[in-house]
């Protein structure tokens, strides 16, 4: 049966330099229960060495965590990728890798924690997680289609690292599967401002606890997946990605 | 000035628009914001960027720059040389830093704003 599901697809953990140290897998998990989020999406700069252990710790719990990473790409476009399970988001974590020059300097940026499900530290990422790739971002979409995730474009309401304030505008016939807006904006404003024909979306960026859930994206799913949040994004099949900011008050 | 001018000036290499070297140049903005550059460059500025993007193309012709002077030894994507050639803008490269050669072009025009 489809149910109305809310989603915040872009939320990072302890491993990005730049979020709270308390970001740990069960804090997160908590602070979405609480704000009644069904599904999230675990999304470090550049890397998805959290997501196991975020995905892990949510076995126990009625939430659905979708593994994933923000790529940085050599433009300085943010771009989420998402995916169906851990393994398909480490292969694409190892191309980043590849491509991802630099290492990082905790003082000036931050320390980059690996944890698992126990809240126990793993260890330290030493990468610059922070910085750009050297990959195109047209290869990035590609990468990431030929994993078979989901490509969105981060923040684009915001000058800094986002596909409109990088690159002016977004390129002509750009595979994107939808356009990421942060919680500034009302979705409905951004229906009109960002004209484009892309499916828009809302998360929170969240890089503190209290910050996860306030934006979010509802849609009507069968269950919390990323196959059906394609299918949704695509207006497939019945599912539905419900553009308002208060889904509740409509009836399906 | 003329472009011709400037380019020996400073030494650059055309990689495309050797057709349109005696276009004057008014000005020059240096930024790899290209939504910066589309709000506040004015028409027949030299753009200063690194940024190898396609896009660059379709912001130069939208504001009617002079041409892009690609910094740091930054090759354009193929995708951006095809589409300068076909939308007639003028790219050219350096292999100084942006620093640098806003600095010698500032030397050469002086500032506009």
């Amino acid at each position: 049966m489809l149910r109305l599901f809310k989603a915040d697809l872009h939320v990072h953990t302890c491993l990005s330099p730049c979020a709270e140290l308390d970001m740990s897998p069960q804090e997160i998990l908590t602070a979405a229960k609480k704000k009644g989020i069904d599904i999230i999406g675990i999304c470090d700069h550049n890397s998805s060495e959290n997501c196991p252990a975020v995905v892990n710790a949510a076995k126990k719990m009625d939430i659905k965590v979708i593994p994933g990473l923000e790529v940085t790409s050599r433009e300085e476009v943010h771009v989420l990728a998402l995916f169906d399970n851990v393994e398909t988001a480490l292969r694409l974590q190892e191309h980043v890798y590849e491509n991802l020059p630099g290492e990082n300097d905790e003082e000036a940026f931050g320390r980059q924690v690996v944890v698992n499900e126990k809240e126990e530290v793993e260890g330290f990422n030493n990468r610059l997680l922070i910085g750009a790739t050297t990959i195109p971002l047209e290869e990035v979409i590609r990468l990431i289609h030929s994993f078979g995730g989901l490509a969105i474009a981060a923040h684009i309401d915001r000058e800094a690292f986002s596909i409109i304030g990088q690159l002016g505008f977004i390129p002509k016939n750009l595979p994107l599967d939808a356009l990421e807006i942060s919680p500034r904006v009302p979705i409905e404003e951004a229906i009109t401002t960002y004209a484009y024909d892309y499916p828009i979306t809302c998360s929170s960026d969240a890089h503190y606890p209290d910050d996860i859930g306030n934006g979010n994206t509802s849609f009507l799913l069968e269950e919390g997946s990323l196959a059906e949040i394609k299918k949704a994004l695509k207006n497939e099949d019945g599912r539905k990605l419900i553009q308002v900011n208060n889904p509740g008050e409509l009836r399906f | 000035m003329k472009l011709k001018e400037i380019v020996g000036k400073l030494q650059l290499q055309v990689l495309v628009g050797e057709e349109r070297l005696d276009s004057e140049v008014t000005g020059g903005y240096t930024s790899d914001l290209l939504s910066d550059v589309m709000a506040n460059s004015k028409a027949k500025y030299l753009w200063i960027t690194l940024q190898t993007h396609e896009n660059i193309v379709a912001v130069a012709k939208l504001k009617d720059l002079a041409g892009i002077i690609l910094v740091n030894n930054r090759k354009p994507d193929e995708e951006t040389l095809k589409r300068a050639k076909d939308e007639k803008v003028t790219l050219l490269a350096s292999g100084e830093t942006a620093f640098n050669i806003t600095g010698k072009l500032f030397d050469l025009i002086g500032s506009k704003n």
